[in-house]
This record gives structure tokens, C-alpha cells and sequence, in this order.
């Protein structure tokens, strides 16, 4: 069963299209990554999919509601979090989750049992009267989540949830995200950490406003890049590099480290190409590999494909 | 409905929390009553003045009396000479000098007349001007009482008919600024609270990011609206309250009109003023902003253009005209029937019906931006 389910949906602004023709679906229970550069369009789409923002054309229909025609009715189904924690930081953390319990029309027991919830999810049981500028950024990003869901919307919105928070507080709050899941609330989320792509279930990317990518990471990787991938082990990584850019076998390079990616193209042939180029140089390789991509080749591929 | 109460409790928490807030809540009044009520004083009670008599004659010096014996100067040096005279008026040491020349007695005695200089310092025109009329009646009453004397050394009896004005000084007796000036100080609070804090307290918001995460939720933009101003309306009544009593109490000027009508005109101004409040932040990015925009937008024209600080009645016609846009003009002549004059809707309700009009207008169109904004 689909919880979301985007069909062609577009947004302009006069004759600037942010929004281009987007469709997709999103699995109920499924951690649903969406990815893009700055600008690309992602904030636009989430602002329509959460009902904040009118669709020029097409629609989306989430939990069921259609975003053109009731958003009133999307916003009660959903939840929203986004990268600035949107807590009231001169409120006391009871009096957050009073508030925000309070504007969903929670009462009565249930109002108790979701506020336990929230303070458990964050490690905040016994801590309801501190004020919650004095949280550190990682608690208070679960209790941001945590107020953001303490309705029990089906779906869940985060938009770069973790943009700086440190790493264990970063793997800690994809746990809390996986046990949303796991309770059947499906999660969509930006993120600039390609790391953190891996860990959704499927992923989107836009550019433009187009949508240029989807599937798992695994069908990513394999899908959009048909060509040969290296790893090259070498002194003077940045010459190397140069050199292998003006090369017309070569379609796009990345260092990583102490390493360079080469992502071949249709002119290549075989990996002596490489070996001759460095020898003829003062290059020195101490290893090429041929490898299965990472995101991040692929999303630099489809990205400077895309500018060509 | 119950949202906005929500929200209204979520507002007074942060009240709590923010020292700034009790800061321009609770002394702000207290400063604004103590400035206005004190400093801002155009009453004349002392007059300092300087005397060059040449003549040194007993009619010179009876003439000198009569300035002592009115209460309004107080001769701070006999000099002797005009230049004298004229560097201690520069330096300010006087407001009036006066000469008179060497033969003042001779002359009058002779029946003839006598010129008398004033010289005014006329920096302060409003000073000025109260201090030589009060130099000029000093003059022609003892020039009247010369007269009389004259008339009875001679046996004439002198039954022409006179006038004598028998003057009542209605609602402000005793002709104090401070009586004028401080019950306005309740317009210039209400501003203050519902259109500088407002404005503030959304931007605030905006700022956080915490509207963004309220727009998500299922609050309507009205409730939010609501939400935002209720609060505001409570404090504003708080503080009026605060300025009203420092005003009755300590200032010892009492309502003599209907406390009713009062605060059902301070409530139609409060329109007008949210509705400001609302507009400027749905204009500002930042609170740095918004608070620029409040004081030099929106407090600043109101305090000039209101009959607050200046009498509308001196301006050039053209700006005479403008201050009909300024629903504070219309408060702060409610204020002063009401609280000096006593006269009440019968004859205000012009005002009153002109602050309903801009008050609903104004909250109206901020309304809607706002609404327009959030989408």
C-alpha cells in the first residue's frame, strides 16, 4: 500500500519552475530518502506534499488526501521536522510537548500516553521542567521528532534532520527513525549525508526540479552508471587527477583521500589506458581497482551529466 | 477555540521567561509617567529677570516691585550697564531684561510719556512669548494705576465705566501641562505594548522557525491570529491599568468622565494598533527590523501627528489634513474629554466611530497579508 503517491506534480513561480513534473510513490512503513543539491527543489516539494504550498499542476496524495483539494485534512495525518529545531526554546520541555499536544487536540489519556512516549524517546523522563535551550543539540532534536510525531501521523517529514549534529548523536537518531518504521509510520527525509541515504529503503534524486534517480541504493548504483569505475592508489593526487580529466576516455573524477574515482566513458576501453597515461607521466600508482560505485559517484555522474 | 486558548498559554509562558518583556511592560509606564508628568513641563512660574535702572528714582523702583510682587519673576541682578545686560541674557542667565531710562519719574510727573525697553530672549518662542505677556500686564497695570493716582491728585473723579474680567478656568484649573500631558501617556503605552510587542513577538517566531513548524500543524491562520494578539490586548489593559492608577494616585488626576466609555474607546483604538503591529511583521525579517519599523514607521508619525506632543491647530493645513489618518489623534481627544472635561459618548462619538472604522479596516487588511504570507 502507497502512502504517498506524487503524480506530476509542479510548481512555478512566474516563470521560474522549481517543481518540474515530479512523480513518485512512497510506501506505507518505508524510510523514503529524497536527495538533491541546494536549490534543486526538494524544500518546494516538501512544503506542497505538507499542504503549505499550492501545486501549480498535478497533485500528491498523502495518507490518502489529496494536497490541492484538502490540505487541512494531510496536515492532521502528517508530521513535520525541520533542520532548525522548531521547539520554543524559553519553554520548559513539558511545557513543548503541552503545547504542540494541545494545537493537535490530543486530551485525556491519550494526551499522558503520547507525552510519556515523547519523553521517553528522548531521554527526558524526569526532566520535564528544564528549559529547553538548555538541551544539548542531539536530545533536543529527538524531542523535536518526538513532538513533531506525538499525534501519530502516518507520515512523517523530516527535512535534514540532522544537519549538524555530531555522529553518535546522528546514528542514534536514524535508530529512532528506524523504530518509527518499524511501527509503520512512514518516514521521508532529506539529507546531504550520502552515508545516511544508505540507510532508506528508497531513494529519490531531484535536480532542477526534475526528478533524475530513483530506486534503492543498490539499484542506484547498478542502474545509472553503466560504465567502468576505478580506484586509483597514487602520489600526487590532485596532478594525477588533472591529467585524467583531459583525457577523453574519462567522463568525471573525485578524490577521495588518498584516492582518485574515475568514472570511464563510452570511449574506454581497457584499464592499460590508465597504466600507459601515468607511466608516460611522473605519476606513481601504486594500485587501480575496478569498483562497484558508491552514491556518491553516482550522484556526481547523474549531477554533471545533468550540466551537460 | 481551544487552541487559541493553547496558544495564549504557551504566549504568557514566554512572557515569563523574558526579562525584556517585563522590562518594557512594568517600566516602561513608570519611565513614560514620570518623564511626562515631571520633565515634560511647559509651565512658566519663574521668570528670571534682569534690571538696568537708570533712573533710580522711588516710581523706578515701585515700578521694579510690581514684577517681584506678581509671583511669575524672581530679578536675579541690577546691572549697570546695557552691555552687562545683553552678555548675561546671551549666557541665559535671564529670560527678560528691562531699561528704563534716566528720566522715568521726571517724565510721567510731567504727564508725559515714558519708553520702557524689554529685551526677550526669544529661543524658546512658547517661553518667550508667555514671559513678555506676563511683562506687558505687569506694565499696563501699573500704568493704569499711575493714572488713577494722577486722576484722584487732582480731584477727578473718574466714573467712565470699566471692564474687569471675571475668569473661570474650567478643567484644568490650575493651567499644569503635566494634567494635559500625562493621561495621553495611556495611547502612548497601549502603542508600545500592542504594536512594538506584537510585531516583535511574531517575527520572533518567525526568526525560530517555530511558524514554519506551526503552519504544518492543523492551526488555522486565525486561530494563530488570535493566538498571537489576545495576549498582547491583556497586557496592554495591564499596563493601562499601571498608568492609570500612577495617574489618579500620585498625579492626583481622577477620571471624571465614564470609566466604561474609556476602555471601550482604549479596546476600538487597540484595533488599529494590533492591526499596525500585525502589518509591520508581516513586513520584517528580523525583530531588528521590526522594531525600527514600529518606532520610526509607526510610533514616531503618531506621537508627532496625534496632537500628543504638538496642538494640531498649529500645524500648516496640509499636515492639519494628514492627522486624520492617525487613529491616535482620535484616542488621545477621547482621553482628554474623558479624563479632563468628563464629557463622554454624547460628544465623542465621532471619535469613537472613526477609531471602529480604521481599527476594523486595518486589523482586517493585516489579517488577510498575514494569511497570505503563511501560504
Amino acid at each position: 500500500m502507497n502512502s504517498i503517491v506524487v503524480k506530476n506534480l509542479t510548481k512555478k513561480f512566474g516563470s521560474f519552475t522549481a517543481v518540474d513534473e515530479v512523480s513518485f510513490e512512497v510506501k506505507r512503513g518505508e524510510i523514503f530518502g529524497f536527495l538533491g543539491a541546494n536549490g534543486a527543489g526538494k524544500s518546494t516539494t516538501i512544503k506542497m506534499l505538507c499542504g503549505i504550498l499550492e501545486p501549480t499542476s498535478g497533485d500528491a496524495l498523502v495518507g490518502g488526501f489529496s494536497v490541492a483539494k484538502e490540505p487541512d485534512k494531510v496536515k492532521q495525518n502528517i508530521g513535520y521536522m525541520s533542520q532548525r529545531f522548531s521547539l520554543y526554546n524559553d519553554l520548559t520541555v513539558e511545557e513543548n510537548i503541552d503545547f504542540f499536544g494541545g494545537i493537535y487536540g490530543l486530551e485525556g489519556n491519550l494526551f499522558e500516553e503520547r507525552k510519556k512516549w515523547v519523553l521517553h524517546i528522548a531521554n527526558l523522563e524526569g526532566k520535564e521542567k528544564l528549559l529547553t535551550s538548555s538541551l544539548p543539540g542531539g536530545i533536543k532534536q529527538r524531542l523535536a521528532l518526538g513532538t513533531a510525531v506525538i499525534h501519530k501521523p502516518q507520515i512523517v517529514f523530516l527535512d535534514e534532520p540532522t544537519s549538524g549534529v555530531d555522529p553518535i548523536s546522528r546514528r542514534n537518531f536514524w535508530d529512532l527513525i528506524n523504530s518509527l518504521s518499524a511501527e509503520n509510520i512512514t518516514v521521508l527525509v532529506t539529507t546531504h549525508y550520502l552515508e545516511e541515504a544508505e540507510y532508506c529503503n528508497n531513494i529519490i534524486l531531484i535536480d532542477a526540479g526534475k526528478l533524475i534517480a530513483e530506486g534503492s541504493s543498490k539499484q542506484l548504483k547498478t542502474n545509472y552508471i553503466k560504465v567502468p569505475i576505478f580506484e586509483i592508489e597514487c602520489s600526487n593526487v590532485v596532478e594525477a587527477m588533472e591529467l585524467l580529466e583531459k583525457q577523453d576516455f574519462v567522463g568525471e573524477t573525485s578524490i577521495f583521500g588518498n584516492n582518485i574515482h574515475v568514472i570511464t566513458n563510452e570511449k574506454f576501453k581497457d584499464e592499460s589506458q590508465i597504466h600507459n597515461l601515468c607511466k608516460s607521466s611522473s605519476i606513481n600508482v601504486k594500485r587501480i581497482n575496478k569498483i562497484i560505485p558508491t552514491l556518491e559517484d553516482v550522484f556526481i555522474h547523474l549531477l554533471e551529466k545533468g550540466k551537460k | 477555540m481551544k487552541i487559541v486558548i493553547h496558544f495564549i498559554k504557551k504566549e504568557f509562558q514566554q512572557f515569563k521567561r523574558d526579562p525584556k518583556m517585563f522590562a518594557m511592560v512594568l517600566i516602561a509606564p513608570i519611565l513614560q509617567s514620570i518623564i511626562l508628568g515631571y520633565a515634560a513641563n511647559l509651565d512658566i512660574n519663574n521668570i528670571n529677570l534682569i534690571v538696568f535702572n537708570q533712573d533710580q528714582s522711588r516710581l523706578s523702583r515701585d515700578y521694579i516691585d510690581k514684577f517681584t510682587h506678581s509671583g511669575y519673576f524672581t530679578i536675579t541682578k541690577d546691572v549697570n550697564s546695557y552691555d552687562e545686560m545683553t552678555k548675561d541674557i546671551a549666557a541665559s542667565k535671564a529670560l527678560i531684561g528691562i531699561v528704563i531710562p534716566r528720566d522715568f519719574e521726571k517724565d510721567i510727573s510731567n504727564n508725559r510719556t515714558s519708553h520702557v525697553q524689554i529685551l526677550v530672549d526669544g529661543s524658546d518662542g512658547n517661553k518667550g512669548s508667555i514671559a513678555f505677556g506676563y511683562t506687558q500686564g505687569v506694565t499696563s497695570n501699573f500704568s493704569q494705576q499711575i493714572i488713577l493716582e494722577s486722576a484722584a491728585r487732582r480731584g477727578i473723579k473718574t466714573s467712565a465705566g470699566s471692564i474687569t474680567p471675571e475668569v473661570r478656568i474650567w478643567y484644568n484649573p490650575e493651567l499644569k501641562t503635566r494634567n494635559f500631558m500625562v493621561p495621553s501617556i495611556t495611547a502612548l503605552i497601549l502603542l508600545l505594548t500592542t504594536t512594538l510587542l506584537t510585531s516583535l513577538a511574531v517575527v520572533k517566531e518567525k526568526e525560530l522557525g517555530t511558524l514554519e513548524q506551526l503552519i504544518v500543524t492543523p492551526i488555522k491562520p486565525w486561530q494563530m491570529v488570535l493566538g498571537k494578539l489576545i495576549p498582547f490586548v491583556i497586557l496592554g489593559f495591564a499596563t493601562m491599568a499601571l498608568v492609570n492608577s500612577i495617574m489618579i494616585f500620585w498625579f492626583g488626576i481622577p477620571i471624571r468622565g465614564s470609566i466604561i466609555f474609556y476602555l471601550f474607546s482604549s479596546f476600538l483604538y487597540i484595533l488599529s494598533t494590533l492591526g499596525l503591529g500585525l502589518f509591520i511583521s508581516t513586513i520584517s525579517k528580523t525583530q531588528q527590523q521590526a522594531m525600527m519599523v514600529s518606532i520610526f514607521g509607526a510610533m514616531m508619525p503618531m506621537i508627532y501627528l496625534s496632537g500628543f506632543a504638538f496642538p494640531i491647530e498649529n500645524m500648516p493645513k496640509i499636515i492639519q489634513y494628514i492627522t486624520y489618518a492617525i487613529p491616535m489623534r482620535y484616542f488621545i481627544t477621547i482621553i482628554r474629554g474623558v479624563i479632563l472635561k468628563g464629557i463622554g459618548f454624547a460628544d465623542l462619538w465621532r471619535e469613537a466611530l472613526m477609531l471602529f472604522i480604521m481599527g476594523i479596516t486595518i486589523l482586517f487588511l493585516s489579517s488577510l497579508r498575514f494569511k497570505k504570507r503563511l501560504e
